[in-house]
This record gives C-alpha cells, structure tokens and sequence, in this order.
C-alpha cells in the first residue's frame, strides 16, 4: 500500500508542479527580465510586480498543492526516489505547457535536451 | 550568457537540492505520516531541519523566478536539471543512501541533457515588453 500511495502523492505532485511552473513563467515573461527592473527601480518595486500578478500568485497555490504533496511522499519514501520520479515526469508535462500555452519554440534541441534530462532522471529513481 | 545569469541558475542548483535534503532530514526524524492522519504532515513543519529546508527552497525559488524573467521554461527546466545531480551527491554522502551504478549512468545522461539545451538560445517567442502590451491591450477591451 506504502507504494501506491508514494505514486498517488507522486501524481499529484508532477500535475500541480507543471500548473505552477506554467503559470511562474508566464508571469515572469510578462513583467521581464527582473535584474534589470531591481536596478532601475528596487528590489521593492520587483516585489510588489511580482506579488500583484495573478499568473503568479495562481501558480504558487498550484506550487503550495505540490509542495504538501511532495513533503507528504517524503515521509513514506528515500529522496532519491520522490524527487526523481516527480521531476522525470514534471519535465514532459511542463514541456508541453511551455509549447502550448507559452509558445516557447520547443525545437529538436530542447526535445532532446527534455528526453535526456528525463531518462536521466528516471535512472537515477531506479 | 552573462556571468550573472549563469550566477543565477548555478544559485538554483545548489539552494533547491540542499534545501530538500533538510526536507529529507527533518521528515526522516518525524517519522512515516499515517494515511489516517494525514493532518499530522503539517505538526512536521515545526522541526528546524524542515524551517531550514524552507528557507533553502525559498532562496533557490527565487533565483528559478529570476531565471524565468529572462529565459524559456524549456530552458530553465533542462539547465536546472543540474540540481538533481547535485541532489544525488547529498542523498549518498550526506544522507547516507545507496547510489548504484544504474543512478550513475542516470546522472550522466542529466549532465548531457543540460549541455545540449545550454549550446541553444535561451529566449524564444514573444518577449516580454510584447505580451506584456498585448495582455494590457486585452484587459483594456
């Protein structure tokens, strides 16, 4: 039962990781690059635009599911095996946000670079 | 890529993976959560290993959104992959856990994959001044 609720709190982790790392970066491709706003206008000015986003703050609820889900996983499984697993199958689902509701242009390299990083990450988990 | 951009992802691989190690510790120390209890998860929040563990995860949150401000998240993803590696390392000589050959060869592959997507242009599609204006434009209407 141990493993099959590891592989529940692993799924619940990897859809609201994706939801969250989605909506993170389309708040931040929004407000642009923030080393360049804390130089031109402070720190506290890149905190206030981050923190009055929606995208943002969506996306840190979405983050906040995954964080209890990951923690709880934790308690019954090694790290070796909850962070892998979650981030093995959080790459292709935030992938495919990232070319569908982003539009980054997902090129060969980058699908490459996704399947690599993937079946690494999915070895290591073994 | 600047100095200081490769400075801001280089902080997002070492802050995450220490920071889930305490994590690790401080969940290992409190004992497996009874399903039936599920509630008791957040008593653990309590340990310092687990505020430490926080406060890691937050430091290398910030340096990912920072990251994210200036490059694709199919960028972001893949180069930050480098944190598991860094993750591995912890788990076998901090934590005490075995690492076999098979993780290894997993560990080799992540670094190819972060090679191959860093020699790739960091930012695609829209800039963010224009999606900026066009998600102004849309509330406008």
């Amino acid at each position: 039962m141990r493993t099959l609720y590891t592989w529940v709190c692993i799924f619940i982790t990897v859809v609201a990781a994706s939801a969250g790392d989605v909506l993170i970066a389309l708040a931040m491709r929004r407000i642009g690059d923030l080393g360049v706003l804390r130089r031109s206008r402070g720190l506290s000015a890149v905190v206030m635009r981050v923190l009055s986003s929606g995208a943002f703050l969506t996306g840190i609820a979405f983050m906040a599911i995954a964080f209890f889900s990951n923690l709880m996983g934790l308690s019954w499984a090694d790290l070796s095996l909850m962070g892998p697993a979650t981030a093995s199958l959080t790459f292709i689902v935030s992938a495919l946000g990232a070319k569908f509701f982003l539009g980054e242009d997902v090129d060969r390299r980058r699908w490459l670079a996704t399947i690599f990083v993937c079946a690494g990450v999915l070895l290591v988990a073994h | 890529m600047t100095i200081r951009k490769f400075l801001v992802l280089f902080s997002v691989v070492i802050f995450s993976p220490v920071g889930d190690a305490f994590l690790a510790r401080g969940m290992k120390q409190s004992g497996a959560i009874d399903v039936h209890h599920v509630a008791h998860v957040f008593a653990a929040v309590a340990s310092p290993w687990i505020i430490l563990g926080i406060a890691c995860l937050i430091a290398g949150m910030a340096n990912y959104m920072t990251a994210l401000s200036f490059a694709d998240l199919t960028f972001v993803l893949p180069a930050t992959a480098f944190g598991y590696v860094t993750m591995v390392l912890i788990a076998h000589f901090w934590l005490g856990e075995h690492v076999s050959l098979v993780r290894w060869a997993g560990i080799a592959l992540i670094v190819t994959g972060v090679g191959v997507v860093a020699r790739g242009p960091s930012r695609t599609g829209e800039t963010g001044e224009a999606l900026y204006a066009a998600a102004s434009r849309e509330e406008n209407e």
